[in-house]
């Protein structure tokens, strides 16, 4: 694949004005030739692992570093299962800087991204945020991202592992005279747990009370003087924040947090585990350009105005699944025993191969192992009976109903 | 007399009998195990080949033989209580006994110190 021309890229200083208004920190998509085939697994392991703002923090901390999207990320601290339980029992500290924050503007912005992306913008107001999906010509599913309306401009997160190709297929697909700064210079901490509110709310300040969030809500606060953005909203089930800082200042609020009774630092691997209870799909595994988000049950993610007007990235299929049903379907298994499913083990009905499992593990809230499958639709009725092989052994498993574990989002009182 | 090989795995000779295990080492770099798939008793198992599969929360991982010979006794306390290996690796968390085909297989392992030097230059 050829790197994505970034054309209509206006000056820097046109750029860095306009995005002033927005945020003080951001700048210009920085250096065209970063936007480039990173397709293949080769290729990755040829580019060098990058360390994010808070590197020397989560070492300082104990974590033990993997590569993940192209930079040393912390796994785990003192156990996956540990960091797991508090997050559900308490609050857990997340740093998910590798993932992409991108800022669009310009004029006719909501047209100019309804035309890329399936979201109804009439309905998404100054302060709310929503789940939306980039699809390729085929209603694949080129990544799965956060929008949300900020003054005069649309703020974006998307995965870590897909941002430099998302900013090549943003930028192909919108106007020239829409521009797109990528936020390199923010860090991103999510803040996950039954007690992560009281914890944040003793530190954000703003022109309204942290409380006034509710699920997938965004507003600027405060926190030990610095501009941060914060959206009520994760990846955990559980109730949380995601706050957008400057890198800066990752280090300073990340101690500050940390030093609340309540909080402790949890690394990606309890993030996966969590997110497999909350049965929320991690793009890579769950979703993928040969899967369409009918498929996936991500129905949601195709807003409805959008449904009949169509003029989104594969519509026609899209349309088409949503009036006659897919083939597959996206399931949450339940498997007996202790032994888990992974990713790649192979679901069956009898003799006959039914589906595949894209994740899989041990649940550390059910103590029992989880699986999210495709399987043939007419296998994903609730409650049907089926088996997975893990090294030649059939496991039975059942289809039912996820989340695994219930949400707890805060959606008012 | 223990040996251990550079695998992570650790084996007790005791007479013609040799009880094997993961190490201490080991154990914490897979973090908390919830499954242990274990030979068949009467299984011969090969120096360097799978002989069990340890599954924590996020992954499988391989053990391998650490000699060859065939399997006498698997340790059943792991089917109830997997995290045995994480609290008691070098102890009661052993994996399985095994007869000993080839004795010489032993001299190319380490001892406590070499392996102690050895984790400590990873």
């Amino acid at each position: 694949m050829a790197p994505p021309k970034l054309s209509g890229h206006p000056t820097e200083g046109a750029v860095t004005q306009r995005c002033r208004k927005v945020l003080p920190d951001c700048r210009i998509l920085p250096g065209i030739i970063r936007v480039s085939d990173h397709e293949t697994e080769n290729h990755l392991e040829d580019i060098p692992l990058e360390a994010l703002p808070l590197d020397a923090w989560h070492r300082a901390r104990g974590a033990r570093m993997v590569p993940f999207a192209g930079y040393e990320m912390p796994i785990q601290y003192e156990g996956i299962v540990a960091e797991h339980n508090w997050t559900r029992e308490s609050a857990g500290l997340f740093d998910v800087s590798h993932m992409g924050q991108l800022v669009l503007s310009g004029p006719d912005l909501d047209a100019a991204v309804e035309a890329v992306l399936p979201i109804d913008l009439s309905t998404l107001k100054l302060g709310q945020q929503r789940y939306s999906l980039l699809l390729d010509e085929e209603g694949g599913v080129l990544d799965d991202l956060m929008v949300s309306r900020w003054p005069e401009a649309l703020y974006l997160v998307v995965n870590g592992a897909t941002k430099w190709d998302d900013m090549g297929t943003l930028r192909e697909a919108l106007p020239d005279d829409i521009t797109m700064n990528y936020l390199d210079e923010r860090a991103l901490l999510a803040l996950q747990g039954p007690k992560a509110a009281d914890v944040l709310a003793r530190h954000a300040t703003g022109e309204y009370p942290l409380s006034a969030l509710t699920f997938m809500k965004f507003g600027r606060f405060q926190i030990a003087g610095h501009d941060v953005t914060i959206a009520r909203a994760g990846y955990t089930g559980e109730d949380g924040f995601e706050i957008s800082l400057p890198a800066e200042a990752a280090a300073e609020i990340a101690d500050l947090l940390c030093a609340e009774p309540e909080v402790k630092p949890i690394g990606l691997g309890a993030r996966d585990s969590l997110r497999l209870e909350a049965g929320l799909p991690l793009y890579g595994h769950d979703l993928s350009p040969e899967t369409s988000p009918i498929e996936a049950g991500l129905i949601f993610g195709i807003n409805k105005r959008r449904r009949t007007e169509g003029g989104f990235p594969g519509a026609e299929r899209i349309n088409r699944e949503i009036a006659e049903g897919t083939a597959r379907k996206w399931v949450g298994l339940k498997i007996e025993g202790r032994l888990p499913a992974r990713e790649g083990a192979e679901v069956f009905s009898g003799s006959d191969k039914i589906g595949i499992v894209t994740s899989g593990g041990f649940s550390p809230t059910l103590q029992a192992p989880i699986a999210m499958a495709y399987v043939a639709s007419e296998y994903a009725a609730i409650g049907t009976q089926l088996e997975v092989e893990v090294r030649g052994k059939r496991l039975a498993a059942t289809v039912s109903p996820t989340p695994f574990v219930p949400h707890r989002y805060y959606r008012g009182n | 007399m223990r040996y251990y090989t550079d695998e992570h795995e650790w084996i007790e000779v005791e007479g013609d009998i040799a009880t094997v295990g993961i190490t201490d080492y080991a154990q914490g770099q897979l973090g908390d195990i919830v499954f242990v798939e274990l030979p068949e008793v009467g299984a011969m198992i090969e120096q360097g080949k799978d002989a069990a599969v340890v599954e924590s929360v996020k992954a499988a991982s391989d053990v391998y033989a650490p000699i060859t010979g065939e399997v006498t006794e698997t340790n059943s306390a792991l089917e109830e209580d997997p995290s045995l290996v994480n609290n008691a690796p070098e102890d009661g968390g052993w994996f399985f006994k095994m007869t000993i085909a080839a004795p010489a297989e032993l001299d190319k392992l380490m001892d406590e110190d070499g392996y102690k030097a050895f984790v400590e230059g990873l």
